[in-house]
């Protein structure tokens, strides 16, 4: 049972970290920084799923982020939905293009695969860009009154950010349940070798597309959220392949294969990034140094932080997982 | 009709330009098993280097190539010391990720240096006119240079010792070890001419199409449709792949929006790929 798990409260515990430090003394510059270090957390930890759990290289993980977006905020304010609703109905419509777009594709194996997921994204935004109803390459703008229903929009920015934890949170402990199922030792063991997995009985290309089309989800949710809270969405931002690479980054910074890995890779990177970004020098070249450092964990450290942690301390492979 | 027919010649001048940088990307994969997720990032660095060279010494651009050659030769060396020889062998993530970093950090770099603005090299030979339509000299001139390169190459890996260690190296890297070809000099000798052939191509896309730094990530998914067609470390089709994408282009451009050309060459890409693994061309080998 994951209640039994001593890192399933972790996990709770710093949701309820990211939920209180910024409501005393209504702090809002710390609730937009927490808002991105918990977007980055999600992506990092759904991204996981797919590059640490079951070893294939998605470059494209933000196209359900953006594709997300665009759904949920066509729902909400062009139809008019409940925010939550929009969200919710998004993540299960992207869930389902991924699974069955997953599985035609992911009948490629390793190298392949990472290859059309780049294409995917570069498809996707091709796509959108062209496409009518939202807006094609200028996006949608959400006018002020679509904050209304939920009380104006300074309201609106404080739903949105506890959403947002909720939707780390569940990133968090979805990673969890997988580590400890069944199902996830399948994914292990397509990691370490496919075929044998597939000797054994893992029918590889349903679960691979499974945990595609599961590492959609929350993402997808999430991007409802965030596009909703930022008022606008256009294929340019939505489609970053930048951010795309950069969630490459944080997992690989935090440790791959772990939950806390992505997290801690998740949360680091972004407030180093921000860090960077507001620098007048080192702005221009932050991805000069998200490169670098992916460079030389690659090279010198695959285990990322989380690995040398548990050289460390191995015990503490038993409770921070 | 004769439109379509000039609008596929000029496809398939500028597809040459396409197939000789997927000559480069199938031969690094084909030798050492690792794709080569720099390759957009060379392809621009050989434009830049082309608009650079052109901006300070006003000669015939394709003079030029050979120095853009050269370079390109040694920064293939630079980025195998750096990022690739630690990763050859190993899985296959590991190469994907430490050269996407390379690239990266070269982007990164460019963007800093020369900002997202588009650049182009100022030089046009005459054209050749036939009816009412004119076929840039450019663009025959690139066609002609990148089928010469391509050869060269082709005649470089039958003919020589080194050409012929590298094809050795790439069927079976233990034997040829054991046959005393040192496989550490020839993959560093292989990623060097495959990022020389990047750079090549990217500074004959200059001569034809303005370009940003960013212009890469195209050039590099029509690069790897390019190579799943011809069927992997396979230079010599790549460069026939090249020519049919051009000619596809060519075909396609009269009747739809330029911008849904990379969704048709993805959808290609993807459908070559499930249902052909080993490429048109490639014949089936383990």
């Amino acid at each position: 049972m994951i209640l039994r798990r001593p890192f399933f409260w972790i996990i709770l515990f710093i949701a309820a970290l990211f939920i209180y430090a910024p409501l005393h003394g209504n702090n809002v510059p710390l609730r937009e920084d927490l808002i991105l270090v918990a977007i980055a957390v999600i992506l990092a930890s759904n991204l996981n799923l797919m590059i640490g759990y079951t070893g294939y290289v998605n470059f494209g993980h933000i196209v359900f982020y953006g594709l997300g977006g665009y759904m949920g905020l066509y729902l909400a304010t062009v139809r008019g939905w409940n925010l939550v609703l929009s969200a919710l109905v998004a993540g299960v419509a992207v869930s389902v293009c991924a699974l069955l777009f997953g599985l035609a594709i992911l009948r490629l194996r390793g190298a392949y695969f990472a290859l059309v997921t780049i294409g995917v994204l570069e498809a996707v935004q091709a796509f959108v860009s062209n496409f009518g109803p939202w807006g094609r390459s200028t996006g949608m703008y959400i006018s002020f009154d679509a904050y209304q229903p939920l009380g104006g929009a300074m309201r609106a920015l404080w739903i949105t950010y506890y959403l947002v934890i909720a939707a780390m949170a569940l990133s968090m402990i979805l990673s969890l349940a997988v580590k400890n199922s069944k199902f996830g030792l399948g994914l292990f063991a397509i990691r370490e070798d496919e075929d044998a997995a597939v000797v054994l009985g893992v029918n590889a290309t349903v679960y691979k597309a499974i945990i595609y089309s599961v590492s959609a989800f929350l993402p997808a949710v999430a991007g409802t959220f965030m596009f909703y809270k930022n008022g606008m969405i256009d294929p340019s931002i939505a489609f970053e392949f930048m951010l795309s690479l950069e969630g490459i980054v944080m997992l690989m910074l935090g440790g791959q294969g772990a939950v806390m890995g992505a997290a801690l890779g998740g949360g680091l990177y972004e407030t180093l990034r921000s860090r960077l970004l507001t620098s007048p020098t080192l702005s221009n070249f932050h991805l000069v140094i998200a490169g670098g450092l992916l460079l030389l964990v690659v090279l010198f450290a695959p285990g990322g932080l989380i690995g040398w942690f548990y050289r460390v301390i191995p015990r503490a492979r038993k409770v921070i997982e | 009709m004769s439109g379509i027919l000039a609008s596929m010649i000029d496809g398939l001048l500028v597809g040459s330009v396409y197939g000789l940088a997927a000559m480069g990307l199938s031969l690094i994969w084909g030798v050492m098993d690792v794709i080569n997720l720099t390759h957009g990032a060379m392809i621009v660095l050989g434009m830049f280097g082309m608009y650079l060279l052109f901006s300070a010494i006003t000669v015939n651009v394709y003079v030029l190539l050979l120095p853009v050659m050269a370079v390109g030769l040694l920064l293939g060396i630079i980025v195998y010391w750096m990022a690739v020889h630690r990763v050859v062998g190993r899985p296959i993530l590991l190469s994907l990720l430490s050269t996407f970093a390379v690239n990266m950090m070269v982007i990164g770099i460019g963007t800093a240096v020369w900002s997202t603005s588009p650049y182009n090299v100022n030089f046009s030979l005459p054209g050749i006119t036939f009816g009412a339509y004119t076929f840039t000299g450019n663009h025959i001139a690139a066609a002609i240079a990148a089928v010469v390169i391509a050869l060269a190459l082709q005649l470089f890996l039958y003919r020589t010792r080194t050409g012929k260690a590298i094809r050795a190296v790439a069927d079976n890297r233990e034997a040829a070890e054991l046959m005393g070809i040192s496989s550490t000099a020839v993959l560093t000798i292989a990623f060097g001419i495959g990022i020389a052939l990047a750079t090549t191509s990217g500074a004959l896309v200059s001569t034809l199409f303005p370009f940003t730094i960013l212009s890469g990530s195209t050039y590099q998914l029509k690069s790897f449709v390019v190579t799943i067609l011809a069927g992997l470390g396979k230079p010599f089709g790549a460069l026939i792949a090249g020519i049919l994408l051009g000619l596809l282009e060519g075909v396609v451009t009269p009747f739809i929006a330029v911008s849904w050309v990379p969704l048709i060459e993805f959808g290609l890409f993807v459908v070559v790929m499930v249902a052909f693994p080993r490429g048109i061309f490639g014949r089936a080998t383990a």
